[in-house]
């Protein structure tokens, strides 16, 4: 062919994914019209028929539910710390350097503190303090990579461990006590509750999950036994019947006094539902570790403990660390959950929102915003994820095999 | 032996972590069954399953198996047995089926198709299946019009009703037709179906990834085209792959038809609720809905060996 004529290279691609042959074709314009009308009728919906006020009218109580108002101070000021905290990690971890990666996310920041609380038609004060604490995450995340460097090494190697004192700082802030007025668990919801449910379990369900996935591939029978049949059963019932027992047995089953109450129970539940599930994406890690490892870490002269630390688990975790974090994501979609027992995390509170007349048939507007936040959330975790096992692979002694 | 101190010692250490690990379990299990029964014949619930026979008071609102409320407790929760069991089946199906054709999809020459494949596992996967099923019964069936206004496809009116299925007639503004759908079991399936469909999709993707490249290429050779290698040559190799995979999705679609009190559809959970509403017989109904769940877990893990052991390839 005359070269002069070959269509452009975008172009030819363009045709050879879209219309190669004439079925393809077909399909190619069948999905466009099909993608336009649903894009159209989603867009009209939401211009002209939607009512967002829903939304706006209860944009606190679906944030933190019935915390009591005077008390509030308390979780922006944790919301504050928890933001200055990612900063400083988010500037250790870069340096000086802002990769693009980088830019889009602070881009996307600073659209979102913008945009968000003006769409929610916060009050004035009140956008100014989500624009404070954007500004806070940023400048932290500015700081910590310009003069990080200058701090001694023990100091950035121990910063992570602010992390565990920050979330139990957090508990006491919103908890109270210490001298704050104290807030009942009963009076957490809405997304506050949420996050605490699924951060608790989190945090708690990794350490119980290795040691039930060690316990597992454990030489001693008992211990074998015991964390299979433990992670059997507790996969093999559904969560929801497991929160009912929870619920409804846990009480019975200890000395009265030392039950604890609703809210814990269930984060308890949730703990030892995703352990199981944690257990076994380890289990798959430590399968995928080579014998000679083991064999090399005794002929090293390391005792049990020593191999399982120092060898076993930094390399086994790392093969197991996507399936975990599918694990935590799962996590933090079952948290909804909580609603069926009548706990009123984030979707209990916008379930209990609809029942109020003022609101009644605004069940579209409710979900999809409920359902464009976890999928935020869950898709974020799920990049975070992808970037970290990179990261981690990019600095493995293994990987350049 | 006699150098070592016996904290050092082989073969009595496994056994005395052993003991002391057994002793706590045991110690833990006593504490926690003493308290059931002392709290249970404080409150006058120990253990009994008398309770099955007498009448349950309430109603179950759609059954294969016919109950009202005159019937006794467990004829109530084998009805919500059969809900779950005929729920659990057609999502089965639907799901399959619908999860193999997204995951062929990945596959496909088509880009656009292939992208769409790919976003519609991402939006259904990192949403809760409980907002999804809300949304389905509360925004969707819920909001459908009724009489003449009624959707009607081909071979199915979608109705607030109910979905009737097959030859249909409007009689004075009330459609009827000889299969008709309640609207609760309609968004539990649709929901359910559309959930697991994209953890399906991602097995058979996987497992049409684990062929190798050269078995397409060794296709192509033999003058197969794009779809005749599929089907032909790389699907069977797959689903040595694929049927271990589905094996754990299936059992996640049957715990999570649990979810069905949330679209009011009458399954084994919701029906146990009212039981244990009714009686506050927590531990026996914990016990039965536990069971329940493990064996239709088994039988499924059971079919699904049998089925693996079909597709393995055979050694000749």
């Amino acid at each position: 062919m005359d070269p002069r004529h070959a269509p452009h290279p975008r172009l030819a691609r363009l045709r050879r994914d879209l219309f190669a042959t004439p079925l393809d074709g077909a399909i190619t314009i069948a999905l466009l019209v099909a993608l336009a009308a649903g894009a159209q009728a989603l867009l009209h919906w939401a211009l002209n028929r939607a009512d967002w006020a829903v939304i706006q009218a209860n944009s606190t109580l679906l944030a933190v539910g019935r915390y009591p108002i005077g008390q509030q101070w308390r979780l922006w000021v944790l919301t504050g710390l928890v933001c200055g905290a990612t900063g400083v990690s988010w500037g250790l971890l870069r340096r000086r350097s802002w990769p693009r990666n980088d830019r889009i996310a602070a881009a996307l920041l600073i659209a979102m503190a913008l945009l968000g609380p003006a769409a929610l038609e916060l009050s004035p004060d009140v956008q100014a303090r989500w624009w404070a604490i954007a500004g806070l995450l940023l400048l932290a995340r500015w700081g910590a990579g310009r003069w990080g460097r200058r701090l001694p090494p023990g100091c950035q190697k121990l910063w992570p461990l602010a992390w565990p004192g920050l979330y139990v700082l957090g508990l006491g802030l919103i908890g109270g006590g210490l001298g704050l007025q104290p807030v009942r668990s009963s009076q957490w919801g809405g997304l506050l509750l949420t996050l605490i449910e699924a951060s608790f379990a989190i945090l708690f369900c990794f350490p119980l999950g290795i040691a039930l996935a060690l316990g597992r591939r454990s030489e001693l029978p008992l211990l074998r036994w015991g964390s299979t049949l433990y992670i059997e059963f507790i996969r093999g019932a559904p969560l929801i019947t497991l929160l009912f027992l929870g619920q409804n047995i846990l009480g019975f089953l200890l000395p009265g006094g030392l039950a604890p109450d609703r809210v814990w129970r269930a984060a308890w539940v949730l703990t030892f539902f995703a352990a199981a599930s944690v257990a076994e994406a380890v289990r798959a890690g430590l399968a995928a570790l080579p014998p000679g490892q083991i064999e090399a870490a005794r002929s090293l002269g390391l005792n049990n403990l020593q191999t399982v630390v120092h060898v076993v688990l930094p390399q086994a975790l790392r093969v197991a660390l996507p399936a975990t974090v599918g694990q935590f994501i799962s996590l933090l979609q079952d948290t909804t959950l909580l609603s069926l027992i009548g706990l009123l995390d984030l979707l209990g509170t916008a379930r209990a929102i609809m029942a109020n007349p003022d609101f009644l048939g605004r069940n579209a507007e409710v979900y999809l915003v409920l359902a464009v936040l976890f999928w935020c959330c869950c898709a974020a975790l799920g990049l975070g994820s992808r970037a970290l096992e990179h990261r981690l692979n990019r600095h493995s002694p293994t990987a350049s095999r | 032996m006699m150098g070592t101190p016996w904290w050092h010692n082989r073969r009595l250490l496994p056994l005395l972590i052993q003991a002391g690990v057994g002793l706590a379990i045991l110690v833990v299990i006593a504490f926690l069954l003493g308290n059931l029964v002392r709290n249970l014949s404080a409150a006058g619930l120990l253990l009994s399953w008398r309770w099955l026979n007498l009448p349950a008071g309430f109603d179950v609102s759609e059954t294969l198996l016919p109950f009202n409320a005159e019937l006794p407790y467990w004829r109530a929760l084998l009805a919500g047995l059969v809900n779950t069991l005929r729920v659990v089946v057609v999502g089965l199906v639907g799901a399959t089926v619908l999860g193999t054709l997204l995951g062929s999809a990945a596959f496909s020459s088509n880009a656009l198709l292939k992208r769409l494949a790919r976003a519609y596992v991402e939006l259904i996967r990192n949403v809760p299946l409980l907002l999804q099923l809300l949304f389905w019964y509360f925004v969707v069936f819920l909001s459908l019009p009724d009489g003449p206004a009624a959707l009607q496809l081909p071979g199915l009116v979608l109705a607030k009703s109910g979905l009737y299925l097959g030859p249909r007639a409007l009689v004075d503004g009330v459609w009827q037709g000889p299969v008709r759908i309640t609207l609760e079991f309609g968004a539990l399936l649709t929901g359910l179906v559309i959930h697991s469909a994209a953890f399906i999709a991602e097995v058979v993707r996987g497992g049409v990834a684990a062929v190798p490249q050269g078995q397409w290429e060794a296709a192509r050779s033999l003058g197969l085209n794009h779809r005749q290698s599929l089907t032909r040559i790389v699907l069977p190799q797959a689903l040595r792959v694929i049927v271990p995979g589905l094996n754990s999705q299936y059992i996640s679609l049957a715990k999570n038809s649990s979810l069905a009190i949330a679209c009011g559809y009458s399954d084994l959970y919701a029906v146990a609720e009212t039981t244990l509403n009714q009686t506050g017989r927590a531990v026996e109904v914990v016990l039965i809905l536990l069971g329940t769940y493990l064996i239709l877990d088994l039988a499924i893990s059971a079919l699904m060996n049998r089925l693996n052991r079909l597709v393995q390839i055979q050694e000749r």
